[in-house]
C-alpha cells in the first residue's frame, strides 16, 4: 500500500500534466472541424487499412487458429451465422470436438457445426479420456483454391491480397466447387441457390475491422493480419518455432490458414 | 498397438461428417448426364464402325445408331439444367468460360459434336430426303426441303462429293465422341478432393463404358424395333454387334477392376477411406450388383455368344437379355462412381447415406421423364426419317 502511495504521489505531477493537456486537446478537436475525430466507425483494428482505397491491397492477409486456445464455446459460430444470416445446417465456420481415449481411438463430433458450443461431455467413450481439444474450421483461403480452378464461370476467384470470393450474381449453382474444395468449407445457398463459403469477412476487413469471428473470440484462438505487417501477430506466429501446420498439406492447395498447435488426428 | 496403425479403424468408429458434407449435391441428374452421353458417344462408333472402317455386317445399323445418337444428344443438357440452381445463367458457361475449368469445356465440345453428328445426318439422308420430298405434301414438304439444305441434286457426281463429305465427319466424328466421353469422365477424375474420382483411369473408364452401353443400347433397340414391326432381324448384324460388345466389355471391365485393385495394393490413406466405402455404403450396388451381377454374368454370357455359334432363335432371346445387363452395368456403374464418390465425407472419418425421392427436382420421377424424352424424340425422328432404309437402293434409284 505504501508503495503504490509513493507512486501515485510521485505521478501526480505528470497527472495533471496529462489530464489539463488532454482536456484542452480535446476542446479544440471539437472546435476545430477534423475528420479524423468526427469518425463514427469503430476503431481500426487492422493497421493501415483505412484510406487504403485500391482494389486489391498490398497486404498479404493469413489466419492462424490457436487450437490450444480454442475452448470450443461457440461464439464464432453464432457471430458468423449473424454476420451473413446462414441458412440452418449449413455452415461457413464451425468447431470440431476430439476426444481421444487412453486405447487411442478418436472421436470427433460438431453437433450443429458446434454453434451451440460444447456444453455437455460426451457419455459414449468406452475407455477414460487421455486427451480432447477443439478445432475451429473456416475456408483455408488457398493460395492454389481448387474451387478457383475448377469454376466453370469464374464466379469464384482470387483476389490479390489472398481471398477467395463468390459472385453471387455470376454464379450458376453447379456445384463443381462444392465437390473440388478438399475442405468441404462450400454449400449452396438454399435461398439464393448459389455457392456460398466464409469469406475471413471481407466486407470487415476492407473496413479495418477483424473478421467477426475473430472480434468475438473470448480466448483468443482465431487470429488474423497481414504477414506483410512486421508488428502483427500472426508475422511473428508464422515466423517464430511454434509448431504450426495447415490442413491436408498432400492436397498441395496451400492454404493461407493456418493451426497453432495442430494434431496429427485433425483431417 | 500403435496410434498410427490404429489410425484407419479409429476412424471408422469416429464417424465423423464434416457439416457441409451430409447433403449429396450431385444427384439422379449427375449420374444421368454421363450416362446419356455414354449411349450417344457408343452409338457413334457403331455407325462409325460402320462407315469408317467397312465393318459391312453392321450395315443394317448404321444409319438407325446416328439417329439414335441424336435423340439422346439432344437431352443430354436436360439432367444438367434441371440440376444447375440457377439454369438461366446457363450460357454463361459459354460466354464467359473460366478456361482452367473442366466443366467449361462442355458447351463447347457438345456443340461441335451437336455440329458435326447433324451434319452426318443431313448428308448420309440426303438422297433418301429428295425422294421424300417429292412424294410429300405441305407442311412435311417444308421439313424435308429444309433436311436437303435446299439441294435436289442426287446425280452421281453430287452423290460421289457426299460420301467424300460423310467419311470426312464419320471419321473426325470419332475422335470427337471419344473427347466428349472422356472429357465427362475427367470432370470427376481432375477432382483431386475425391479419392474415388481422382484417377487417370476415370476417363478411359467412362469411355469404354460409353462404347459398351451404346452398342448395347443399339442391339436392345434394334431387335425391339424390328419384332415390333415384324420385320426380319439381321442375324449376322446382332452377332457382329455382340462381338463388338464382348471386345469393348473386356476392356471396360478390365480397367474397372485395375483402378480398384491398384487403389487396393497401393493401400496408402486414400484406400482406407475407399475400403470402409465399399465394404460398407457401397458393399450392394457394387459388389452385389455391378460387378456380380450386371458384370460377371453377361461377360461369360457374351464370351459364350461369341465364341460359340449360337442357334439363330437363342442368339435373338440372349442378345437382348445380355445387352440389357450391360445398360444396368453401366447405370450402376454411373451411380456408384457419382453418387459414392460423395458419399465419403472428406473428413475421412465417415459417410453420408443418400435415397433420392420420387417427387422431389432432381428426384426419380425427373429422371425418369429425362430416359423417356429420347425415346419419344426417337420416335419423332422416324416419323420424319427412316431408319432402316437400304443404302444403296436409295442411290440406285
Amino acid at each position: 500500500m505504501i508503495d503504490i502511495k509513493m507512486e501515485i504521489q510521485k505521478d501526480r505531477r505528470a497527472f495533471i500534466k496529462n489530464v489539463l493537456s488532454g482536456t484542452i486537446a480535446g476542446s479544440l478537436l471539437m472546435v476545430i472541424p477534423a475528420g479524423a475525430a468526427l469518425d463514427e466507425r469503430l476503431p481500426e483494428q487492422i493497421p493501415g487499412m483505412r484510406g487504403d482505397d485500391s482494389t486489391f491491397t498490398e497486404k498479404k492477409f493469413a489466419f492462424v487458429v490457436d487450437v490450444t486456445a480454442c475452448i470450443g464455446c461457440g461464439s464464432c459460430c453464432v457471430a458468423d451465422k449473424n454476420e451473413y444470416n446462414v441458412p440452418d445446417g449449413n455452415y461457413r465456420t464451425w468447431v470440431e470436438r476430439y476426444i481421444i481415449d487412453d486405447h487411442d481411438e478418436v472421436f470427433v463430433d460438431s453437433p450443429n457445426g458446434g454453434l451451440d458450443g460444447y456444453t455437455k461431455p460426451r457419455t459414449d467413450i468406452p475407455y477414460p479420456v487421455r486427451d480432447t481439444f477443439f478445432v475451429p474450421k473456416l475456408c483455408n483461403m488457398c493460395e492454389k483454391p481448387s474451387c478457383v480452378q475448377v469454376c466453370p464461370v469464374g464466379a469464384t476467384y482470387r483476389t490479390e491480397d489472398g481471398f477467395i470470393l463468390i459472385d453471387k450474381n455470376r454464379c450458376v449453382g453447379c456445384g463443381y466447387c462444392i465437390q473440388a474444395c478438399p475442405y468441404s468449407v462450400r454449400f449452396l445457398n438454399p435461398v439464393s441457390r448459389t455457392a456460398e463459403k466464409c469469406t475471413w469477412c471481407y466486407h470487415r476487413v476492407r473496413e479495418g475491422l477483424l473478421p467477426a469471428c475473430v472480434n468475438v473470440c473470448p480466448v483468443h484462438a482465431r487470429k488474423f493480419g497481414d504477414l506483410n505487417d512486421k508488428k502483427s501477430e500472426v508475422y511473428k506466429i508464422l515466423r517464430e518455432p511454434h509448431v504450426i501446420s495447415v490442413l491436408k498439406p498432400s492436397m498441395g492447395n496451400r492454404p493461407a490458414l493456418h493451426y497453432l498447435g495442430l494434431r496429427r488426428e485433425v483431417v | 498397438m500403435s496410434v498410427a496403425a490404429h489410425g484407419g479403424a479409429a476412424a471408422a468408429a469416429a464417424n465423423y461428417i464434416f457439416p457441409n458434407d451430409l447433403h449429396v449435391h450431385w444427384s439422379l441428374m449427375i449420374v444421368l448426364y454421363p450416362y446419356i452421353t455414354g449411349l450417344v458417344a457408343g452409338a457413334f462408333i457403331v455407325s462409325s464402325l460402320y462407315h469408317v472402317f467397312h465393318i459391312k455386317a453392321l450395315k443394317p445399323v448404321a444409319r438407325f445408331s446416328l439417329l439414335f445418337a441424336l435423340a439422346f444428344l439432344i437431352c443430354a443438357t436436360w439432367p444438367l439444367l434441371n440440376h444447375l440452381g440457377r439454369p438461366e445463367r446457363a450460357l454463361s458457361m459459354m460466354l464467359t468460360p473460366n478456361p482452367t475449368s473442366a466443366m467449361a469445356g462442355f458447351g463447347y465440345i457438345y456443340s461441335a459434336y451437336f455440329i458435326v453428328l447433324l451434319l452426318e445426318i443431313i448428308f448420309i439422308f440426303r438422297p433418301t430426303v429428295v425422294a421424300l420430298r417429292q412424294k410429300a405434301t405441305g407442311f412435311m414438304k417444308t421439313v424435308y426441303g429444309i433436311l436437303a439444305i435446299g439441294s435436289d441434286n442426287v446425280s452421281a457426281k453430287s452423290l460421289k462429293l457426299d460420301h467424300k463429305i460423310i467419311s470426312f465427319l464419320a471419321a473426325i466424328g470419332i475422335p470427337m465422341a471419344c473427347l466428349l466421353h472422356g472429357y465427362v469422365g475427367f470432370i470427376f477424375g481432375g477432382i483431386k478432393a475425391n479419392p474415388l474420382w481422382a484417377t487417370p483411369l476415370m476417363p478411359l473408364i467412362f469411355l469404354l463404358s460409353a462404347c459398351v452401353s451404346g452398342i448395347a443400347g443399339i442391339i436392345v433397340t434394334y431387335i425391339l424395333l424390328m419384332k415390333i414391326s415384324g420385320k426380319e432381324i439381321d442375324v449376322d448384324c446382332v452377332q457382329t454387334l455382340i462381338k463388338f460388345l464382348w471386345g469393348f466389355f473386356i476392356l471396360d471391365f478390365v480397367f474397372e477392376m485395375l483402378e480398384l485393385f491398384s487403389h487396393f495394393y497401393m493401400a496408402n490413406h486414400h484406400w482406407h477411406t475407399l475400403e470402409t466405402l465399399y465394404s460398407g455404403p457401397l458393399y450392394n450396388t457394387f459388389w452385389v450388383f455391378q460387378i456380380g451381377i450386371f458384370s460377371v454374368i453377361p461377360f461369360f454370357l457374351l464370351m459364350l455368344m461369341s465364341l460359340i455359334r449360337f442357334k439363330d432363335s437363342l442368339l435373338l432371346f440372349f442378345a437382348p437379355i445380355v445387352s440389357i445387363m450391360i445398360l444396368v452395368q453401366v447405370l450402376l456403374m454411373r451411380w456408384n462412381v457419382v453418387v459414392g464418390g460423395q458419399l465419403m465425407s472428406k473428413s475421412e472419418r465417415g459417410a453420408t447415406t443418400f435415397h433420392p425421392m420420387w417427387l422431389e427436382k432432381e428426384g426419380i420421377l425427373p429422371a425418369i421423364i429425362i430416359m423417356i424424352a429420347p425415346v419419344v424424340i426417337l420416335w419423332i425422328i422416324g416419323k420424319i426419317l427412316p431408319f432402316w432404309m437400304d443404302d444403296e437402293g436409295v442411290e440406285a434409284a
